[in-house]
């Protein structure tokens, strides 16, 4: 079946609550009723029928044709079975709190994509804002499962408080990724600065470039790890160069051994 | 008993009586295939009959790096017991001292299955709270610091519920070299079919056993009337051309992969021929009040 597709009229006047127009939410529901639907955040009303024209079809796929960067919430709560896909840009909170699902972006992407994710796959085409993956404030773990591929760049805190499953940044990454990072997996093609893996307590971080990982960070030596065959397998799908990385020989240096010191930095020996 | 013949080799009007199981199965990687296949064969040693061992394994097939979860060269092996229970004991004992001990070796699950054991979920605190856990695509592994590295193994393994064991099929032939020749061609062919094991030595038992002995307390005895030395002086089942008599039990991991695998056995071994091979070949069962899968040979023929 077609997916229901809605395409943008025009920039929108204010920033957009797409959280009321995560598929589950849609199914059973007439286009008359899906128009009516408020996504506003002001006093200003911005119904769905306003900002986009709409097209039948199953809401079990969505597709929205143009994108904006005050595009809010897209895919929040988004269950196992429904995927999204936006031709254009998107705005704070991607994916916030998804528990499965596919949600595809050709454009660049705000801050908090996949905050407190914890199934299901992201992936965009274009750059993430700050705090890729990371928790909002006063929340205690970031994203907690799933996946997300960045083919761009990632802002500042990339993969803060990350607990459990896997990041994949193309580009480079801002200040300070892995921060906090409880646990899961964080792999970096590009460069990165500021305090990598600031008080990591179980955290993979794999990188590709070598620089300097601080005092805190303790050199293991060179191996072949097992572990990371078998990621360099399930990420050769979503990106190859990622997965030839993994299954290189890799110097690990473990840390932040300022906190627990279980977790790591992998990189080319 | 009547009998049909196929090739000159005469086969019994009877059938195999086979009993449920819980069966799983594990994929063993290491470095090279040598390694893959010591740590294949150590984990599945005393494993022929769940009379004395804790479990019947058998190794089923070899991997290629194509097919194995980390791109190594790995084996697969199977395991079956009376219940889930019994297999989980069963396999975290023998992860534990025989793959856990092997040098190079990862183990992952073979089979999503009906329930899952932990199997990797409980050897992780051998790593003394240096064990790190990855979870990728739902599942999750364990990597175990050890002296060569890293010991990877998969947290939850797979268990098949309905599984099979005991089909079977008794070779017999004029002597022990004709015989084996045959049974041995009849365990190729069960190697070369997928999911089932024959977990005795080299896939054959000699001893075959009835209900019951003379013997209190004793369960199980020979099979008197398939002992060769016996033909005169018991019930014997055996005609005066019979030399020798070898058995090959089947473990599968459903109805269907037993049947396929007896009739791959069937046909291998009437391919021989009686001259070179066997003059006959038979089934064992116990009447069949016991087990609830039976496999007549008669629909089994090549």
């Amino acid at each position: 079946m077609k997916p229901l597709v809605l395409t943008l009229r025009a920039a929108p006047a204010q920033r957009l609550d797409l959280s009321k127009l995560t598929p589950d939410r849609l199914l059973g529901k007439s286009l008359k009723e899906i128009e009516a639907i408020d996504l506003a955040t002001t006093k200003a009303p911005a119904k769905v029928g306003d900002v986009f024209k709409l097209r039948a079809g199953d809401p079990h796929e969505l597709h929205f044709e143009g994108g904006s960067e005050r595009f809010d919430l897209l895919g929040a709560k988004l269950l196992p079975g429904y995927s999204i896909h936006v031709e254009g840009d998107v705005g704070m909170g991607l994916g916030r709190q998804a528990q499965g699902g596919a949600i595809t972006v050709a454009g660049d992407a705000g801050a908090y994509v996949a905050s407190g994710m914890t199934g299901g796959r992201v992936e965009i085409d274009g750059d993430a804002g700050d705090f890729l993956c990371a928790p909002l404030a006063g929340e205690l773990a970031g994203m907690a499962g799933g996946r997300v591929i960045v083919r761009g760049s990632a802002g500042n805190r990339a993969g803060d408080r990350l607990r459990r499953g896997i990041v994949v940044i193309e580009g480079d990454a801002g200040d300070d990724m892995g921060s906090r990072a409880i646990a899961g997996t964080i792999v970096l093609l590009g460069h990165s600065a500021g305090r990598l893996g600031y008080l990591n307590k179980r955290a993979s971080l794999v990188l590709a470039q070598r620089r300097d990982f601080g005092p805190t960070y303790v050199d293991c030596g060179a191996h072949h790890l097992s572990f990371a065959k078998l990621f360099a397998r399930g990420l050769n799908e979503d990106s190859r160069r990622a997965a030839r990385l993994l299954s290189q020989r890799l110097q690990r240096y473990a840390g932040d051994t300022a906190v627990y010191g279980k977790g790591e930095i992998l990189t080319p020996a | 008993m009547s009998q049909l013949t196929r090739r000159g080799v005469r086969i019994d009007d009877s059938f195999a009586e086979a009993f449920p199981m819980a069966g799983t199965g594990l994929v063993i990687t290491a470095p090279t295939r040598k390694w893959a296949l010591i740590a294949a064969q150590v984990a599945t040693g005393y494993a022929t009959s769940v009379i004395a061992c804790d479990c019947e394994a058998g190794i089923d097939c070899e991997l290629s790096p194509k097919e194995t979860p980390d791109g190594r060269p790995g084996v697969r092996i199977l395991a079956f017991g009376f219940s889930s229970k019994a297999v989980e004991k069963a396999l975290v004992n023998r992860v534990g001292q025989c793959l856990l001990t092997c040098p190079g070796t990862a183990v992952f699950s073979a089979m999503d299955g009906d329930v899952k054991i932990k199997v990797g979920d409980s050897m992780r605190m051998f790593g003394d709270r240096w064990q790190i856990s990855k979870v990728i695509d739902g599942k999750r592994f364990w990597r175990v610091p050890v002296m060569d590295g890293e010991f990877l193994v998969e947290g939850t393994v797979g268990v098949v519920k309905k599984c099979v064991g005991g089909g079977n099929l008794l070779i017999m032939g004029e002597d022990w070299d004709k015989t084996m020749r045959a049974t041995e061609a009849g365990v190729a062919a069960i190697a070369r079919t997928p999911d089932t094991i024959a977990p005795f030595p080299g896939g054959i038992v000699r001893s075959g056993s009835k209900v019951g002995s003379k013997y209190k307390g004793m369960s199980a005895s020979t099979n008197d009337a398939y002992c060769p030395t016996l033909r005169g002086v018991t019930k014997s089942a055996l005609d005066p051309d019979i030399g020798c008599v070898l058995e090959i039990v089947i473990d599968g991991l459903s109805n269907e992969s037993v049947a396929q695998a007896m009739r791959a056995a069937m046909k291998a071994i009437v391919a021989l021929g009686p001259k070179n091979g066997a003059k006959r070949i038979g089934a064992g069962n116990y009447g069949g009040k016991l087990g609830p899968f039976h496999y007549h040979l008669k629909d089994l023929l090549p």
